[in-house]
């Protein structure tokens, strides 16, 4: 078998946090200090006072082949970019040992070496030397990076005159054309217009299916699910866990805590709820598991779990979705003629109990974000016995459905696959 | 794409001890070299009235004002030939090496995104500002030759060792570069007393009096400073009017090679934390 075109084996990177003296209050102050720095620094014998060490990676160890797209997900200062550094060699790792067998170019900033009193022919010959394309490469795709970035009236002006957007286009169209076997890119796909993004992940989707072994890093999960076919995720500087993108990213989504897809309440004596019936815990459930964060394109259920305190009562649950707009996109309850199979629970008098009625939601329904649940219980359609607004929230995540042409944001409340045809009329 | 998958293997791991300077991979980014140093050329006279006659007028200005206060005033002497080619040929030399050392000095630092986002040898960054200055260098001589026809100077044979000269004046600023640049990464100071320091050097080199100024006595200690070898030298085999200082060459290049190895030393050694602290 052929070897693993980047082995990666127990990388760590340390850093020192010098901490700095607050800084000077008056001028008399900065003065006094400007005096004492050079004593200071006899005093101490040449040392800095109060260093912290901080570990940004711990023994990272991971195998890439050939032709793999990964992508590297986290949340901010999980070490993404560390070990991308490391890894195109910018900075060096404090232990480990990192074999790469084949020609690396990062992408770790756009732009970078670009000098803005220059003019965009000579900037794309210095960013792209600077990147590592030689003068040839360069001459023969300087057309095609005029061309993409949609900048051939400005070529012989200086940058610093372009538009913020005609700079990111020119700057990702120079970087696009680098054809290295081994290519690190960190979150540079969210620059430019919407349409400029399209071009811009159509170009990466080339550039991965080209063959060439990818490192991918970005806060967009639709770009990584579309472009990438492993995951690593990064926690506090070590990988937490490695697998299918699919898998990675719904760990990943996992993480948001502050919408943990379940409220509940331990007794019925605290629980909100009259003599009749107390609530006990309203959940969003996805895939076997509670969840504050959805899949577009899987059903998922909200289950809402009650105590009966009053035999031989009648229990009615509906609910309400809102979106974070405030515009309510649905109000459901468990009437028979409101469900697809009807609850057999409807209108049939309660024993004592704890009792759960939940709701499935269809995949390829709700559009993507935010969405808050009230649930109401009652008795008869006047008569409410728990009502509250906004129990729980949940966001629904795009995963790439509807993804395949258009990349913008599909606007409405609701975002479901329809059935679409074209017919010939003469 | 490369055809053979092989054939290419690089390991990174903590870097310990003697760094070595790796020089087929300079060779390989030769090219980064060139539009590194053809930046540097194009952006130093981007929007300025005179553009490139600062080279020119740079040495020029401040040779009218020698001649002015040392030539005229001072009586100073010049080897025997006239005050303002005396001392036009030694700032001709001198301008190259401390506008090289002062842009090098502050290179990592004013090209801090570079170092902080992109890979390639660090080296380069200051060396392109010690190459770049040779475009001005020759831009300044075409004045030399003109005071040359008019104050009737022919070169002779020492000319050849002109080239040699000018190599290690480029070494030596080469070598004060990495070193200033290195440790300006780590303490900023350097931003601040690298004017001084070559506003000091400048006193110390005979390119304002010769070198015999203070008498046999006092002659060895230009020997201590490497630019003064050069300054002479270089003075010496374009005009042609004395005979040339040999030890003094010599000694010149042996320190120019000791300076270039502690600096391109230290440079390698401090290297791999550039990107972290910059």
């Amino acid at each position: 078998m052929e070897e693993p075109i980047i082995q990666i084996k127990g990388i760590s990177k340390k850093y020192v946090i010098r901490h700095e003296n607050a800084p000077y209050k008056t001028f008399q102050e900065a003065i006094i200090n400007a005096v004492k720095a050079p004593i200071n620094l006899l005093k101490n014998n040449g040392r800095e006072p109060k260093k912290e060490t901080f570990w940004a990676l711990k023994d990272i160890t991971f195998d890439v082949n050939r032709g793999e797209v990964v992508g590297i997900i986290g949340r901010n200062g999980a070490g993404k970019t560390t070990l991308l550094k490391i890894l195109s060699r910018i900075t060096e790792p404090t232990e480990g040992k990192i074999t790469l067998r084949g020609r690396v170019a990062s992408l770790l900033e756009v732009g970078t070496g670009f000098h803005p009193e220059l003019t965009g022919r000579e900037n794309i010959y210095l960013n792209g030397a600077v990147l590592g394309m030689t003068k040839k490469e360069i001459d023969s795709k300087f057309d095609e990076i005029v061309k993409f970035a949609e900048v051939e009236k400005f070529l012989d002006t200086p940058v610093k005159r372009y538009s913020s957007g005609m700079y990111v286009r020119l700057a990702f169209s120079v970087a696009a054309h680098l054809e290295p076997e081994i290519l690190l890119v960190d979150e540079v796909l969210s620059v430019g217009d919407a349409e400029f993004q399209k071009k811009c992940l159509g170009k990466m989707k080339d550039v991965s299916e080209g063959g060439r072994t990818v490192l991918f890093v970005s806060h967009n999960m639709l770009s990584i699910q579309n472009l990438c076919t492993r995951g690593i995720l990064l926690e506090s500087g070590q990988i937490s866990m490695e697998g299918s993108i699919t898998d990675v990213i719904n760990k990943y989504l996992d993480l948001g805590g502050e919408q943990n897809g379940e409220v509940c309440w331990a007794s019925p004596d605290t629980a909100p709820g009259d003599e009749r019936a107390h609530l006990k815990a309203v959940r969003v459930v996805s895939e076997g598991r509670v969840t504050g964060v959805v899949d577009i394109s899987k059903e998922f259920r909200i289950e809402v779990d009650y105590w009966n305190l009053e035999a031989n009562g009648r229990r009615h649950v509906s609910i309400h979705i809102h979106n974070s707009m405030g515009v309510c996109i649905l109000t459901s309850a468990n009437y028979p003629s409101a469900s697809l199979t009807p609850d057999l629970w409807y209108a049939r008098p309660y024993p004592r109990g704890l009792f759960r009625t939940s709701c499935i939601i269809p995949s390829c329904f709700l559009n993507d974000g935010p969405h808050s649940v009230s649930v109401f219980i009652n008795e008869t359609l006047s008569d409410n016995i728990i009502v509250i607004k906004d129990i729980l929230s949940f966001s629904v995540q795009d995963t790439g459905m509807m993804r395949k042409e258009f990349t913008g944001k599909w606007l409405g409340a609701v975002r479901p696959l329809l059935d679409w045809h074209t017919v010939q009329l003469n | 794409m490369s055809k053979n998958k092989t054939d290419y293997e690089l390991v990174i791991k903590p870097k310990k001890g003697f760094i070595p300077v790796d020089f087929k991979e300079l060779y390989q980014y030769r090219e980064l070299l060139y539009f590194l140093s053809l930046k540097e050329i194009k952006i130093r006279y981007k929007q300025t009235a005179l553009g490139a006659s600062w080279a020119v007028l740079q040495p020029f200005l401040t040779m009218i004002i020698f001649t002015i206060v040392f030539g005229r005033l001072a009586k100073m002497p010049s080897e025997g030939i006239p005050y303002p080619i005396f001392s036009y040929s030694g700032l001709l030399l001198w301008t190259y090496f401390s506008n090289s050392i002062s842009t090098a000095g502050n290179s990592l630092v004013s090209n801090e995104k570079l170092v902080s986002k992109i890979y390639f040898p660090r080296l380069l960054i200051p060396t392109s500002c010690t190459v770049s200055g040779l475009l001005d260098y020759v831009i300044a001589m075409s004045i030399l030759v003109i005071m040359m026809v008019y104050y009737n100077f022919y070169p002779n044979i020492s000319i050849i060792l002109l080239p040699y000269v000018i190599l290690m004046t480029f070494i030596l600023a080469n070598g004060l570069g990495y070193l200033f640049s290195a440790i300006n990464v780590k303490y900023r100071d350097i931003r601040h007393a690298l004017p001084f320091f070559i506003q000091l050097l400048l006193f110390l080199t005979p390119v304002i009096y010769p070198t015999d100024i203070g008498g046999a006595k006092y002659s060895w200690i230009f020997l201590l400073n490497p630019m003064s070898g050069f300054i002479s030298a270089h003075r010496t085999c374009i005009l042609g009017h004395t005979s040339l200082d040999v030890t003094g060459l010599l000694v010149s290049s042996v320190l120019t090679i000791i300076i270039f190895i502690i600096g391109i030393s230290y440079f390698k050694k401090t290297e791999s934390y550039f990107a972290d602290i910059i």
